[in-house]
């Protein structure tokens, strides 16, 4: 025991060589593209989350006398043209993106996808039939059409709603602070966020169901939400994990297109889609916007299309590892 | 499969309903009465009363919902409160005959540039090009529009004056190009990606190495036996693909100044036009039921293991 130092084969008791978390993250380490792929994405999350910190500027602040001005020292991405910030308007408009890919991939996909998945794969029957019919309706909407519809129709009941509220309990700021735009662009989000991940959960259970472990475990008479708890969920946990990071992406890009028409973020708050459909004029302008003041496109996008990029990276990174058969 | 087919049939009309239903209830609790939109703020409250009667909205949800399906499927959408009561279907039909023809040329755009693509990057597997060409791709596949389209006309068309840099002059116009091209290329990215994943599978199969061992040539191989069986799982993302790229229309046509769905769309956000805008929403998603329905009618008759079945 003492003299391991000359035994060359992983050891079965070396915490190195356990667990499958552990091996994942070793192979994805040896992906180069992947892993800095995951630091790009975790520096950009930073930067959203420490936006009050870092910030140079409010990004309220107007200031007439430096309109649309290039980078400098004072201003690092240049300002718009109410001559505010820019890179102030970009961190905090991470921080939106941030707030609402975790906030609706913690909600919709994991709390209300599984969870329905869990139960419409196991228990079957009507329950899973109507669920699945539930999802064909709404699958058979085209994705942005459908969030639109959702967040035009939604977003006054929601405001009207939250009014009610600041005024019957005498609270102020409901409005203002943002939540509502969250909670509107969350809602309306939930169809693309859910489906998917049912289904997926779905199909894997109504195998996992009939496995003879499930079954010798149902024989033991372990009670059931010890079985979906602890004997499916964890298997299922690798696929979940895939196509979370496929689907965090598009959130991202669902939320840009939301605020870029107007129906997500309200200013004054920033918001890369409310960044660029303020500078294109909602999309009319951007071709004078690129040629003459680039930096005020290309800051925002860049964001967007570097966060849409490494999220597909490591999702197709962790598919090769963690399903090596779909290769 | 004539079963197959059947049910599919007779469960499209049931989607539609529903996809209808939860339309409807989108359009009612809509912020706005619709009898007071169309007097104006001027009206007596006895008038919008006699006016609602006479639109039907006093009546209970379900005989309104009854009443909207037998409208629409008599072409009728409602009324439009924007253009001064013009029909919904009138004003619509137009705009989404040029997005159609716009997502046409898209989809040409994506098939041409993507398959080739995605079966040569599976040929060269093992080699350089088949990471770059997927890396490539997905990066293409991760930029906005709202780059891409304005960059597409600072460079092609300010810049080297090849092409029209905005509006629209029908499918056989150069303007065309450059919006087909913007909404084109991340839809091959698309087809790249399974072309490439379904070719890999193709290729690793028995029948392919008997052909290769018989002596059959490459080109043979290649074309008879990979590429015509990898292309059978592509036929069925094809309808997904059209309603992603749909989607993206809508911004690229702002940008390109195309008088389609998307202009019209954003209008109907901001002028709270909630007839237009839910009447768009429910004739898209009649167009991808139809679609993937067509698809998968076609994907059984083409496939011989499904049609002999």
């Amino acid at each position: 025991m003492t003299s391991s130092t000359d035994i060359k084969a992983p050891r079965v008791d070396d915490p190195r060589y356990n667990g499958l978390w552990r091996r994942v993250w070793s192979q994805f380490r040896k992906r180069r593209l992947a892993f800095s792929s995951l630091i790009i994405i975790a520096l950009i999350y930073i930067l959203g989350i420490l936006a009050p910190v870092i910030q140079t500027h409010d990004y309220r602040e107007t200031d007439l006398r430096n309109t649309q001005q290039g980078p400098s020292t004072e201003h690092w991405f240049g300002t718009d043209r109410a001559g505010r910030d820019l890179y102030t308007r970009v961190i905090w408009g991470i921080q939106t993106t941030v707030i609402i890919t975790v906030t609706s991939f913690i909600t919709g996909s994991l709390l209300l996808g599984v969870s329905i998945g869990l139960v419409a794969g196991y228990f079957r029957g009507w329950l899973d039939a109507v669920i699945m019919r539930i999802g064909e309706v709404i699958s058979v909407f085209p994705d942005i059409l459908l969030i639109i519809l959702l967040a035009a129709t939604l977003r006054p009941r929601i405001v009207e709603f939250a009014r009610d509220v600041e005024d019957s309990y005498g609270i102020t700021g409901l409005v203002s602070s943002g939540i509502v735009d969250y909670l509107v662009i969350g809602v309306a989000l939930l169809p693309l966020s859910w489906f998917g991940m049912m289904r997926l959960v779905r199909g894997q259970v109504l195998v996992l169901r009939e496995a003879e472990y499930v079954e010798a475990a149902r024989a033991m008479g372990t009670s059931t939400p010890r079985i979906l708890f602890r004997h499916i969920l964890p298997n299922v946990v690798s696929p979940v994990i895939v196509s979370v990071s496929f689907g965090i992406g598009s959130i991202a890009l669902s939320e840009v297109i939301l605020s870029f028409f107007g129906l997500g973020v309200q200013p004054p708050r920033p918001s890369l889609g409310v960044m660029i459909g303020d500078v294109t004029a909602r999309g009319g302008a951007s071709v004078s916007v690129l040629r003459d003041h680039p930096e005020q496109l290309l800051a925002p996008i860049i964001v967007v299309w570097l966060l849409i990029f490494c999220w597909n990276i490591v999702g197709d990174a962790l598919n090769d590892i963690l399903n090596p058969r779909s290769r | 499969m004539l079963v197959y087919i059947i049910r599919r049939l007779l469960w499209t009309p049931v989607l539609l309903a529903l996809a209808a239903f939860f339309v409807f209830i989108m359009g009612t609790f809509a912020p706005g009465d619709p009898a007071e939109l169309r007097l104006g703020n001027r009206a007596t409250p006895e008038r919008i009363e006699r006016e609602r009667e006479r639109l039907g909205l006093d009546r209970p949800i379900p005989v309104r919902y009854v009443q909207y399906i037998s409208d629409a499927l008599r072409g009728d959408l409602g009324d439009s409160y924007q253009y001064q009561g013009k029909p919904v279907l009138e004003i619509i039909t137009p705009r989404l005959w040029v997005s159609l023809q716009l997502n046409i040329a898209a989809l040409i755009v994506a098939i041409t540039v993507g398959l080739p693509l995605g079966f040569y990057a599976a040929k060269k597997q093992g080699t350089a090009k088949d990471p770059t060409i997927v890396i490539t791709m997905l990066i293409l596949y991760a930029m906005p529009v709202f780059f891409t389209a304005p960059f597409l006309i600072l460079f092609f068309a300010v810049k080297l004056h090849w092409v029209p840099a905005a509006g629209w002059g029908g499918f056989f116009s150069l303007q065309i190009i450059l919006p087909a091209l913007t909404i084109g290329i991340p839809g091959a990215a698309v087809f790249v990606r399974h072309m490439r994943a379904s070719t890999l599978e193709i290729i690793g199969q028995e029948y392919v190495r008997t052909a290769r061992a018989k002596g059959m040539s490459n080109f043979v191989v290649n074309y008879r036996h990979v590429a015509r069986n990898a292309l059978l799982p592509i036929l069925t993302i094809m309808g997904f693909t059209l309603a992603g790229m749909f989607g993206g229309s809508l911004i690229v046509e702002l940008i390109y100044g195309i008088p389609g769905a998307g202009r019209l769309s954003l209008d109907a956000i901001f002028q709270r036009d909630f007839p237009v805008l839910t009447a768009f929403v429910l004739l898209g998603a009649v167009m991808l039921v139809l679609a993937n329905l067509v698809i998968d009618i076609a994907y059984t008759i083409v496939d011989p293991r499904i049609r002999l079945q």
